[in-house]
């Protein structure tokens, strides 16, 4: 048995001690070329797409000049799945298998990734492997560019999915029942009623059929998988395969701050108890955490980002310090980022950490705007609304089989970026094969209609 | 709890996804590059390099799009640290300053090269245009006798004996005498005369592979610069167009004004003369060149003219009389026109009407005019498609 290991088991059975929940976890070594990837890909094995070769040289770049080093990765599940860098210390590790129990411990008991966990099975690794498995079979069988002209609409609208509705979802229901019409005003009201009129027909009722969609739908990914009216299955398949692993990124996305904070505040608590761990190797774990929760790069006073680790960890200590380890347990299962910074990041704490709202403005000239505990929360918050993408639903598919599309500019405060959009747009006109349209608004807010 | 350790090779180091992707994207930026190839390569000196030889274009990565919003004039984010409201963390760029000169982009953009060899290109470029394949120029060919290699036999000079032949022959002939033991033998081989195997060569008439092609560009004060590089360009894929067809093709330089020289590539589209423009004087250096240097009865010769269509009028008779001598010997003579404003002329040019005529008495002459990067295309599509179709 290594050491490494032996640790590992130690610090297990202390984390069941403290009480730490959570699924099996299955650790495994892995080269630094897998972690690379699966910071690319956000899964391990992942479906092929001519982006991700971007985003991995961006990596490769990244990390070749020292500012981006990964510690750990870990999938939740049942079991959850982890891996820890081969090339890192034994001391590292250590802390990261710690680091790991917190995570495991966080989503098997926050309501939303439990409720991700009901609704699709604790196996995305396996999940995401057998849909990139699929993927290859349809570029064999429809060739490479066709199988890409799909990936390129589907995966452009990752983020535009309902996170609150269901992964699994029926049609919309084909006929509704009629209304029966509302008696326009009073006069008329009243003038039925008049003796001598004529009997007024009864309303009529039963069934007609119901636009598509009843209601503007911002679960595009689904509406296109459902409705598009030239879609082969295959196709459709690969809009349903995103959609299942954007609806596995949402919790991961959604409570980053708190999830980081989480795991961060039990592996300084676990290697803090952790008396069978030699004083050397503690030290070095140590020096690894305040590696990881600093707020800003060694030698700088100030940082235009925010540190989930650190801003996390730091609520999280507070909320133990205040109100104890169980009240922190009911926060980490009912709060997601917004709630537990609106919520738990208070002025106090805000000034303790020095957080601030910046502003840029044209000729990047960068200032303290201010340090207004609301504005601080929504700053941290902005990049998190609505899955960080802009509000667009689906609002009516005509006759034609064209689809417009409205970007909901009220809620988003301006419109949309015309270039980017009408890029997406060609895109999703690849695969929907009929005229799509997209209603925005430009700088001057004035309405602009986009067409492919 | 374990921790496992890939005890083989583990599944992730089979190969690469990150790397396949990467694969994929620079294909398409490459195919993406070729949209843009005609002005890229007209612009570098490739003409008369060995066909090897690559360009490198410097290109950014594609961008997947996705929906965001657009810019707001001011953008907000949360920082950290030490700064009361109103503290400038970053000045403001000075007018004039290069915008991200202090790295202050965030992600930085990372340009790549992509190198694509110009004979790929070239070829893709004939495919797409769909251009038919030159034809040599029959009647004026000399067949030229080759030797090849064909066969083998037991006589021959020393000096074509085939040794791994002869082995073989040797190690065949021990396996059929030796009584089924030989084949294990620690004992050498002994060679025997009948072993040995001479290569045998044949004569073969090949048709004529080379082929010279002429460049004369009219470098008098009124063609600018604009109307070189149109004929540089139209030249250069002319001659690569050449070079698909023809195992070796030397290139001849010719400018001219008054008076005509030779020059090599790298001066050829550099040079420029005040003079007047006289074009007998360069038909009758490219008579000259061919006269000595590239009989067209052993070689392919193509020869191209550039110019604004202006000739002094007083060399008319002299330019047609030089022309007609040469279309009359070469594969092929193209004109090619250049200047913008061929639509205001009320009529053909000078040196436009001589080759209409030249044309019209049926020798191999293509003429085009150039305007604009697009008509270079057309030019080229016009000359490949003729020349195939000439006899």
């Amino acid at each position: 048995m290594s050491e490494l290991e032996e640790y590992a088991q130690q610090i297990e059975s202390l984390a069941q001690r403290l009480g730490l929940d959570y699924y099996p976890v299955d650790f495994e070594m892995a080269p630094a070329s897998l972690m690379t990837e699966i910071a690319v890909y956000g899964l391990p094995v992942r479906m092929p797409h001519w982006s991700f070769g971007v985003r991995y040289i961006h990596q490769l770049v990244r990390q070749s000049m020292g500012h981006s080093k990964i510690f750990e990765v870990m999938f939740p599940g049942d079991p959850c799945r982890a891996f820890l860098m081969d090339t890192n210390s034994t001391a590292e590790n250590a802390l990261v298998t710690a680091h790991v129990l917190g995570h495991a411990d966080f989503s098997k008991n926050n309501q939303l990734f439990a409720r991700f966990h009901a609704m699709a099975g604790g196996n995305i690794v396996e999940t995401a492997a057998a849909h990139a498995h699929r993927i290859q079979l349809a570029i064999e069988a429809h060739g490479v560019e066709r199988v890409e002209s799909v990936l390129d609409a589907a995966l452009a609208l990752e983020a535009h999915i309902d996170v609150g509705g269901e992964l699994h979802r029926a049609r919309y229901p084909e006929f509704i029942a009629k209304t029966p019409a509302a008696v326009p005003n009073a006069f008329q009201n009243r003038f039925q009623q008049l003796p001598g009129a004529e009997e007024r027909a009864a309303p009529q009722t039963g069934l007609v059929r119901a636009p598509v969609p009843p209601h503007p739908e911002y679960d595009l990914l689904w509406f296109i998988a459902t409705y598009a009216p030239e879609l082969e299955q295959w196709e459709r398949d690969i809009f349903l395969m995103v959609r299942a692993e954007s609806f596995y990124f949402y919790p991961v996305f959604a409570c980053q701050i708190m999830n980081e904070g989480w795991a961060s505040y039990w592996h300084a608590r676990l290697l803090r108890e952790a008396d069978f761990l030699p004083q050397p190797l503690y030290l070095s774990a140590l020096k690894a955490h305040s590696d990881v929760v600093r707020p800003f790069a060694s030698g700088r006073e100030t940082a235009l980002a925010i540190n989930p680790y650190h801003l996390g960890f730091t609520i999280w200590e507070r909320i133990v310090e205040k109100h104890g380890i169980e009240r922190a347990r009911e926060v980490r299962r009912d709060e997601d980022d917004f709630g537990f910074v609106r919520n738990w990041l208070d002025e106090e704490l805000a000034a303790e950490a020095g957080l601030f709202v910046y502003e840029t403005r044209p000729g990047d000239e960068i200032r303290v705007a201010t340090k207004d505990i609301n504005a601080i929360r929504e700053a941290i918050l902005a990049p998190k609304f609505n899955f960080g993408s802009p509000r667009v639903a689906a609002a009516e598919l005509k006759h034609d089989g064209s689809l417009s599309l409205a970007h909901d500019h009220a809620s988003d405060g301006r419109g949309l970026d015309v270039s980017r959009a009408k890029r997406v747009l060609d895109y999703v006109h690849r695969v929907w094969r009929r005229p799509v349209r997209l209603a925005t608004v430009n700088e001057r807010s004035e309405a602009v209609e986009l067409a492919a | 709890m374990t921790i496992r350790l890939a005890a083989e090779t583990p599944w992730y180091d089979l190969f690469s996804r990150g790397a396949r992707d990467w694969l994929r994207h620079n294909e398409k930026v490459r195919d993406a590059v070729k949209d843009t190839l005609p002005e890229l390569l007209a612009n570098s000196d490739l003409m008369t390099g060995p066909s090897s030889r690559t360009v490198a274009v410097p290109v950014k990565f594609l961008e997947h799009s996705r929906l965001r919003l657009s810019d707001a004039s001011v953008n907000q984010g949360a920082g950290q640290g030490r700064g009361e409201p109103g503290d400038v963390l970053q000045p403001g760029r000075e007018e004039g300053d290069q915008p991200g000169q202090q790295g202050g982009t965030g992600e930085g953009e990372i340009r790549f090269v992509v190198e694509l060899k110009v004979e790929e290109i070239v070829d893709w470029l004939w495919e797409e245009l769909k251009l038919p394949e030159l034809k040599p120029k029959r009647t004026a060919t000399i067949d030229q006798a080759e030797y090849i290699r064909e066969g083998w036999d037991k006589r021959g000079a020393r000096s074509r004996l085939d040794r791994r032949r002869t082995m073989k022959e040797a190690v065949k002939r021990h396996a059929i005498q030796g009584n089924g033991t030989s084949i294990v033998a620690e004992e050498p081989i002994s060679l025997v005369n009948d072993d040995l195997r001479f290569r045998q060569l044949v004569k073969r008439p090949t048709p004529a592979t080379s082929a010279a092609v002429i460049f004369a560009l009219d470098v008098s004060g009124s063609m600018d610069e604009a109307q070189r590089r149109l004929a540089k360009q139209f030249f250069f894929f002319a001659l690569q167009g050449i070079r698909r067809q023809y195992a070796k093709v030397e290139t001849v330089f010719l400018a001219h004004a008054a008076q005509a020289w030779e020059f090599d590539e790298s001066q050829f589209f550099q040079a420029s003369s005040s003079g007047g423009t006289v074009t007998s004087s360069v038909a009758r250096l490219a008579l000259d060149v061919m006269g000595t240097r590239y009989d067209p009865g052993r070689y392919n010769v193509y020869f191209f003219y550039a110019s604004d269509g202006e000739n002094a009028a007083e060399d008319r008779d002299e330019a047609r009389g030089t022309l007609a001598e040469i279309a009359q010997q070469v594969n092929y003579s193209g004109y090619c026109e250049t200047g913008g404003v061929a639509t205001f002329r009320p009529r053909d040019t000078q040196l436009a009407e001589i080759f209409t005529e030249l044309k019209g008495g049926g020798l191999a002459v293509g003429t085009s005019h150039i305007a604009s990067q697009d008509d270079v295309w057309k030019a080229i599509r016009e000359f490949f498609t003729q020349q195939s179709q000439s006899e």
